[in-house]
């Protein structure tokens, strides 16, 4: 703001048409790469029966050594193969079924829960919040992997209710956070005016407060997949997750950890599957939350 | 104090010594389109015992100064680009970090606006004094207790022994800016910068912050640079002045000869926007001096606020905050009620009650229907006769609407008219507030802030109410833009025959605008009538001191002498069912209203 004594207006941030938001996004490379990355996991995992060189859980007569050790990535076996002679690379096309599942569906349901849950505890504070907090803290205390394993023990384990699981034991951080920031939120001036105006709750929740969360939950998603990829392994490694020997990208990992200095592709190559998709979420989330953000226009 | 007072120098100081010598100081921000500068080519000297203030608006650079000289520039994104500064024989620009941490707190100290900021809070007032002390000079610790106590003795503190083992959130605003220039001036500083050490205090307190600094720079003779915004401030503190605007020095003078012939036009037009009590009756009574029991718009009998203060595991109600205490006042059509006090004396609270935003007790009528007796639709419908600006334009809109959307949205939520009419009506109500059609398509940020309460009293409007409370709508706007926000509002008035209810702590500010006046202390009005009887004839003795606080923008004006208070403003908590005694007002004629003593 600058000094203005005279009748002149006061000078403001000039105008620009706001391009459309595919341009916006696309125009960012590392939003481009990521979705890249996305694009490929995705079609790896729809299209696996049919790119996929193997069947994943056949188990190849040549594909170990003459000592029975796995063999390292050539040119049969792009990707090598496992200590029971499995392809690799077929395993990881029809693992990235189960661990896109997982990581999409099993954290946007964690996510879901927890905003729902912090969102009304932190608007509506009150009996309600304190309950719903309180149930919040005690998830919270309760050790996760414990729970997990009495739930899937509970249900018979399938993809679904994996995913499910995961999601019931994953949502309290997120509604731990996003409960403080609605909290903050609903006292700011802006909601107080709103409700001058005569808005009713519903309006406030969903026009004033959730967008003001979207940042939030793209960062609570984005750091969620990896997570709860690995949190799938380990449940399956104790033999409550996905049952081998479907493949997952976490299984695939904690079934070869133990073989890393011999066969160090079994792990790293899964490993990178895993760090790509939670990177490509994670760039394509962060250009999201500067293209959603009003205040950041004009600076792609 | 005039120019013309010389500081009280202790023998063998050259009064004339040039302590800090800022040469062609330039300073620029690093942005995507290259260096921009904030700060351009400023010289200036400062003198032993001299106070120069630099005044300027937002964005003048005032402040970029004050911490381009403490070496406290937000580096690298901001920096110096040129020019020199030089505290005695010590060059500051490209100093080491280690060797300005030397000369920082113990040559040039500072203090700054918010004193809860800058105060950490989880230790002892008494222990950051002394860990102040003794990182300059090496002290034991008895000895630096000593010191403490002597600096906290001198900042006028009454029981300095138990200040000391006091946290910062224990004392008064008021209180936490005197620890703050105590730890300033702890170890006798050649310069002190204060950056507007009182804008965040009330009017009383700033009045005693500012007699203290005066009394204190007259015994130490350190020399002052005051950053403020704040002309009146100016008038009563500085010797000399240096106006800035948009990191340009635009008039150095004394201040004397500066209010008496400014010789540049902006400085003139800063001069001329700056509120003055007085100046008020000079304009003709706004078309509403309405007769006694004129139409009555809002009625408030009895209204209470009270907020619990809960306590334990089990949330037992432990005692009560009497916010507001049986406040009964009429607002009545087409007039502005100002309801003045200072922070904490529940102004804002009533706003908020009228408003709906906080429950209360006791009766509020608007237009002749109660507030309490209204089920949910007609309550709704009630929302549209009162709107409230708040003080931060900013906060108060959703920055991830377009101004549009933001102005639409009272429609949008009653229901007025189709998508194609409420179009319509937003830019009619945008070209009302002087602001452009294209504005309804960007967002709030890429507005300046007089636009954006602009912005904010456009929605206000947008339901035609029949009375818009403006809660210090005009506080954090730079004097020029508030001048021409006061005039809007009234225009407005004249229109439309909008009622407001100006709630404010600046009283020249309500002199200009309002046609009554309330007088607030904790929480009770102690004093009501219309502004030539509140201001013209005080009565109550809070009243008097409020206007006798209130620093005046000429140099030349004779300074009100004020008992110099030492305590502390009684506290609005109260154990149940005790609470403070009412005080009922008397009528002194002609509907001036004032509580006994």
């Amino acid at each position: 703001m600058t000094a203005n004594v005279s009748t002149s207006p006061e000078p403001a941030a000039p105008l620009d048409a706001t391009p459309p938001f595919w341009r916006r996004l696309l125009r960012r490379r590392l939003a481009v790469l990521g979705l890249v990355v996305m694009a490929v996991c995705v079609l790896g995992a729809v299209l696996a029966p049919w790119i996929a060189p193997y069947d994943p859980n056949e188990q190849h007569f040549d594909g170990l050594t003459i000592e029975g050790a796995p063999l390292p990535p050539g040119a049969m076996f792009w990707f090598g193969t496992d200590l029971l002679g499995r392809d690799l690379f077929s395993r990881l096309l029809y693992g990235a079924r189960t661990s896109l599942v997982i990581g999409v569906v099993a954290n946007g349901a964690a996510l879901l829960i927890g905003t729902l849950v912090g969102v009304t505890a932190g608007y509506f504070r009150g009996v309600t919040g304190a309950v719903l907090m309180r149930f919040t803290d005690l998830m919270m205390a309760f050790p996760a992997l414990l729970l997990a394993i009495c739930l899937a023990a509970i249900f018979s384990p399938s993809l679904w209710i994996v995913a499910m699981v995961i999601a019931f034991v994953n949502w309290v951080q997120t509604a731990r956070v996003i409960y403080t920031e609605t909290s903050s939120l609903a006292e700011r001036d802006y909601i107080a005016a709103e409700k001058t105006l005569g808005a009713g709750h519903g309006r406030i929740l969903f026009r004033h407060i959730l967008p003001h969360l979207v940042p939030m939950l793209i960062i609570w998603g984005t750091l969620g997949i990896s997570t709860t990829v690995l949190l799938e392994a380990t449940l399956s490694f104790l033999g409550v997750g996905v049952q081998p020997p479907t493949p997952s990208w976490g299984n695939i990992i904690f079934e070869n950890q133990t073989y890393f200095q011999s066969a160090p592709w079994l792990v790293f190559i899964p490993g990178a599957a895993i760090l790509a998709l939670a990177l490509a979420f994670n760039l394509v989330g962060d250009a999201l939350r500067d293209i959603l953000d009003p205040t950041q226009q004009g600076r792609d | 104090m005039t120019t013309a007072t010389a500081p009280l120098l202790p023998a063998g100081t050259d009064p004339a010594e040039v302590v800090l010598a800022v040469r062609g100081l330039q300073v620029a921000a690093r942005s995507d389109s290259g260096l921009m500068p904030l700060i351009e080519d400023l010289s200036f000297d400062l003198r032993r015992g001299e106070t120069l203030a630099i005044a300027g608006e937002s964005g003048s650079g005032k402040s970029i100064t004050a911490l381009a000289c403490m070496g406290l520039l937000p580096q690298p994104a901001v920096r110096v680009t040129g020019g020199t500064i030089r505290l005695g024989d010590t060059e500051l620009t490209g100093l080491p970090e280690a060797r300005m941490q030397r000369i920082r707190g113990a040559r040039i100290a500072m203090i700054f606006q918010e004193p809860m900021t800058a105060l950490n809070p989880v230790m002892t007032i008494g222990r950051q004094l002394t860990e102040a002390i003794r990182a300059h000079e090496p002290l034991g610790l008895a000895a630096a207790r000593t010191r403490t106590i002597e600096a906290i003795r001198a900042v006028r503190i009454s029981q300095p022994e138990r200040r000391l083992a006091q946290y910062p959130h224990e004392l008064s605003g008021g209180m936490r800016q005197r620890v703050m220039i105590a730890m300033a001036l702890a170890l006798r500083p050649d310069v002190l910068i204060a950056d507007e050490p009182t804008t965040a205090l009330d009017v009383t307190v700033q009045r005693e912050v500012l007699d203290l600094l005066r009394d204190l720079q007259r015994e130490l003779s350190t020399a002052v640079i005051l950053i403020t915004h704040d002309m009146g401030v100016v008038a009563e503190m500085a010797d000399r002045v240096i106006v800035m605007r948009r990191g340009r020095v635009v008039e150095t003078a004394p201040t004397a000869s500066l209010f008496a012939a400014p010789q540049d036009d902006y400085t003139r037009q800063l001069l001329a926007a700056v509120p003055r009590i007085g100046a008020g009756q000079a304009r003709p009574a706004q078309g509403s001096p309405l007769p006694d029991g004129g139409d009555t718009l809002v009625r408030m009998t009895d209204v209470s606020v009270r907020f619990p203060v809960r306590q334990g595991v089990f949330g037992r109600l432990h005692a009560r905050v009497h916010a507001v205490e049986k406040v009964s006042l009429d607002i009545r059509r087409g007039e502005t009620l100002a309801l003045v006090g200072e922070s904490g004396c529940g102004k804002s609270t009533i706003a908020r009650a009228l408003v709906g935003l906080v429950p209360h007790e006791g009766r509020i009528e608007v237009g002749g229907k109660a507030l309490a007796d209204l089920g949910r639709a007609a309550t709704k419908a009630l929302r549209r006769d009162l709107q409230i600006v708040f003080q931060d334009p900013m906060a108060a809109l959703d920055a991830r609407m377009t101004v549009g959307e933001l102005i639409r949205e009272p429609l949008v939520i009653h229901g007025i008219g189709t998508p194609d009419e409420q179009r319509a009506r937003v830019r009619d109500l945008l070209e009302r507030v002087d602001l452009p059609a294209l504005a309804a398509n960007r967002y709030p940020h890429q507005f300046s802030g007089g636009q954006r309460q602009r912005i904010c009293i456009a929605r206000a409007l947008a339901l035609k109410p029949r009375l818009i409370v403006c809660d210090e709508s005009v506080a954090a706007l730079d004097v020029s833009i508030q001048a021409r926000v006061l005039d809007l509002l009234r225009d407005l008035q004249a229109e439309t025959g909008v009622s407001y209810l100006f709630i404010s702590h600046d009283m020249a500010v309500v002199e200009n605008i309002s046609d009554r006046v309330a007088v607030m202390y904790l929480g009770q009005i102690v004093e009501m009538g219309s502004r030539a009887q509140v201001f013209g004839d005080p009565r109550h003795s809070y009243t008097r001191r409020l206007l006798a606080a209130v620093p005046v923008p000429d140099p030349q004006a004779p300074r009100r002498d004020m008992p110099r208070l030492t305590g502390e403003i009684p506290s609005p908590v109260w154990p149940i069912g005790a609470g403070p005694e009412r005080k009922v007002l008397v009528d002194m004629g002609a509907g001036h209203m004032v509580a006994p003593e």
